[in-house]
């Protein structure tokens, strides 16, 4: 018998069976279940169910970040709902604005995410959890009410593809840069049903802020959960927030769908281009597109790496006339992190608006949607029609290294020169 | 519920996305009635005026792909279509509608034959599709446990189906 992928290994611990195979479909006990906002939307199917109670509330976490502060009655009263049902069925690591973060952030830097585990979440860039050597699945509304309800939902057993990063890559360029690169190479459905695993030097010598972003992004590879195995690395990160590590990573005799190589040797910055994640290009050939808009946040790219990589380039500097540029750190930790390092200074010394955590632009609910004809470079992690706003916008993506390059000189820049 | 419809069909390309069906700004509610109202406004502003109850969306590659909006299959269900023939769907998105109980099809076989507004029916426990010509195609049906899921309505009903079964 052949060894296992890391989605075999986890699933067969999380469904309690020695041994897993891709094509098998289990029932998977949830180690973790996360949720934002759709959580409002979940209590009335939880309640139809009828089960009156939480399978494990202490295995639950809950935040608000998709319209944080709420910016009307509506979402007032979903975040209401929210805090009434953490209170009744005794959830207690919610995360109410002030403490929140964008969830998938949030979940990673308490430390709440560790090697091995079954997590779950309401929204699609769950896979981000990955990266933490977990395996790490989006469901919607309907689905988060019967985990609730039973603590376990089916899955099956993903085939996976083996995503082999290699090479040196060249100055301010990284993570998202080799992400794009990757989706270019698999399409936006390459993963579709799928689990990738991500290998090679590349990869082994990033840190966690920069693994975070590829298992991000496996989500625009249409794949169920994005890992990298948990290493040293790994360790070191959840060692500093005080939670315990084990080894993870898929046997050495696994069997993959398909392997990738990706040279990744000298490459330069990448944008994806209108209006779809995989229309990839070198930056050089899209320099000189006119902006309106640049933003930095999201779950993808707006830890605070990106927010110093963002200030390195803008310091002493200003934003382009006719340009704004709105910065929204991940959470509120790296919000009072940005602070200490005098981040926020720079940010508004260069004409930027930096806000509260938020996912709000990225998804077009507020705190920066585009209006039609506008054109917007963002670290986010997604460009299709209306995304930010307006169907008639158009979004780039690159990272936060190339927006803040093209937010200086009002047009898509390649960072290396800026 | 149902297994079996017949409706017009309207066409769609590959990488329709969750915010080509509803667009971000309408994911404060779950409201059947205010989605439908929006369903594929991103794409055609007068999709929901044009579909009469159980028409037929028909679409190429990766339908759905993007966020885990549930929002995105009730407008679909909400605007009145009967069930989504595509060649293959996102995930979310497919689990998503099954757990609604509003159907899916998944018939890479199917590209090309389909012209807009063409009467097609569908049999999705027989896995089969006949065409405006009488032509069958057939597609591989939904897993049973999937089925077992539709059948009952959706999730919910399924779940409360099992926990009255269940003794106390």
């Amino acid at each position: 018998m052949s060894g296992m992928t890391m989605s075999e290994k986890i699933l067969a611990r999380a469904s309690g069976t020695p041994h897993v195979r891709a094509g098998q479909i289990v029932d998977g006990y949830v180690d973790l279940l996360y949720m934002h906002e759709m959580l409002a939307l979940a209590i009335k199917p939880f309640d139809e169910i009828g089960v009156g109670r939480i399978w494990d509330p202490s295995k639950c976490v809950v935040t608000v970040d998709h319209w944080v502060p709420p910016p009307n009655e509506q979402i007032a009263r979903m975040h209401q709902a929210i805090r009434e049902f953490c209170w009744k069925y005794g959830i207690e690591r919610f995360h109410d604005v002030g403490d929140h973060g964008i969830i998938h952030q949030l979940v990673v830097e308490r430390g709440y995410v560790r090697p091995g585990m079954l997590v779950i979440g309401s929204d699609s860039h769950t896979n981000m959890a990955g990266a933490m050597g977990a395996f790490a699945a989006g469901i919607g509304v309907t689905e988060t009410a019967a985990v609730m309800a039973t603590g376990k939902l089916w899955l099956k057993v993903p085939e996976t593809l083996d995503v082999r990063v290699d090479g040196r890559l060249s100055s301010r360029t990284g993570a998202k840069d080799v992400i794009l690169r990757v989706i270019q190479t698999t399409g936006d459905d390459g993963a579709s049903y799928k689990a990738v695993e991500f290998h090679g030097g590349t990869i082994h010598d990033f840190p966690m802020n920069e693994r975070f972003v590829l298992s991000n992004m496996t989500t625009e590879m249409g794949a169920k959960a994005g890992m990298v195995p948990a290493d040293g690395t790994t360790r070191e990160y959840l060692r500093e927030l005080g939670a315990e590590s084990e080894a993870l990573d898929a046997d050495s005799d696994a069997r993959y769908l398909r392997a990738y190589d990706i040279d990744v040797d000298g490459m330069g910055p990448q944008v994806a281009c209108p209006n779809n994640p995989a229309n990839v290009k070198p930056v050089e050939e899209v320099a000189g597109t006119k902006i309106d808009m640049a933003f930095v946040g999201s779950c993808t790219n707006a830890r605070i790496q990106d927010l110093r990589a963002a200030a390195e380039v803008l310091k002493g500097e200003k934003v382009a006339a006719r340009v704004r540029m709105v910065v929204t750190p991940a959470s509120q930790a790296i919000y009072r992190q940005a602070m200490k390092e005098g981040l926020v200074e720079v940010f508004l010394d260069a004409g930027a608006t930096f806000t509260s955590s938020t996912c709000g632009p990225c998804f077009g609910g507020h705190m920066g949607v585009l209006a039609p004809k506008e054109v917007c470079i963002s670290s986010t992690n997604r460009n299709y029609p209306g995304r930010m706003g307006s169907p008639e916008s158009q979004v780039y993506l690159g990272s936060p290294y190339t927006v803040a390059a093209s937010a200086l000189y009002g047009q898509i820049t390649d960072p290396r020169g800026a | 519920m149902e297994t079996r419809f017949q409706g017009r069909a309207w066409l769609f390309g590959d990488d329709i996305s969750t915010d080509h069906i509803i667009a971000g700004k309408y994911l404060g509610s779950m409201d059947l009635k205010s989605l439908a109202e929006h369903a594929m406004e991103n794409v055609d502003p007068q999709f929901s005026k044009k579909v009469r109850p159980g028409d037929i969306l028909v679409a190429g590659s990766n339908f759905g792909c993007g966020s885990s909006r549930e929002q995105a299959p009730v407008a679909l269900k909400g605007v009145g279509l009967s069930c989504v023939i595509a060649e293959t769907f996102a995930r979310i998105f497919y689990r998503n509608a099954i757990n609604i109980g509003f159907p899916l099809v998944e018939c890479p076989a199917l590209r090309g034959k389909v012209k807009e507004g063409d009467s097609i029916s569908v049999d999705m426990a027989a896995g089969t599709i006949t065409l405006a010509s009488a032509e069958r195609i057939p597609f591989a049906p939904l897993p049973p446990n999937l089925l077992d899921i539709l059948r009952a309505g959706g999730l919910v009903p399924k779940l409360r189906q099992e926990l009255a079964a269940r003794p106390p």
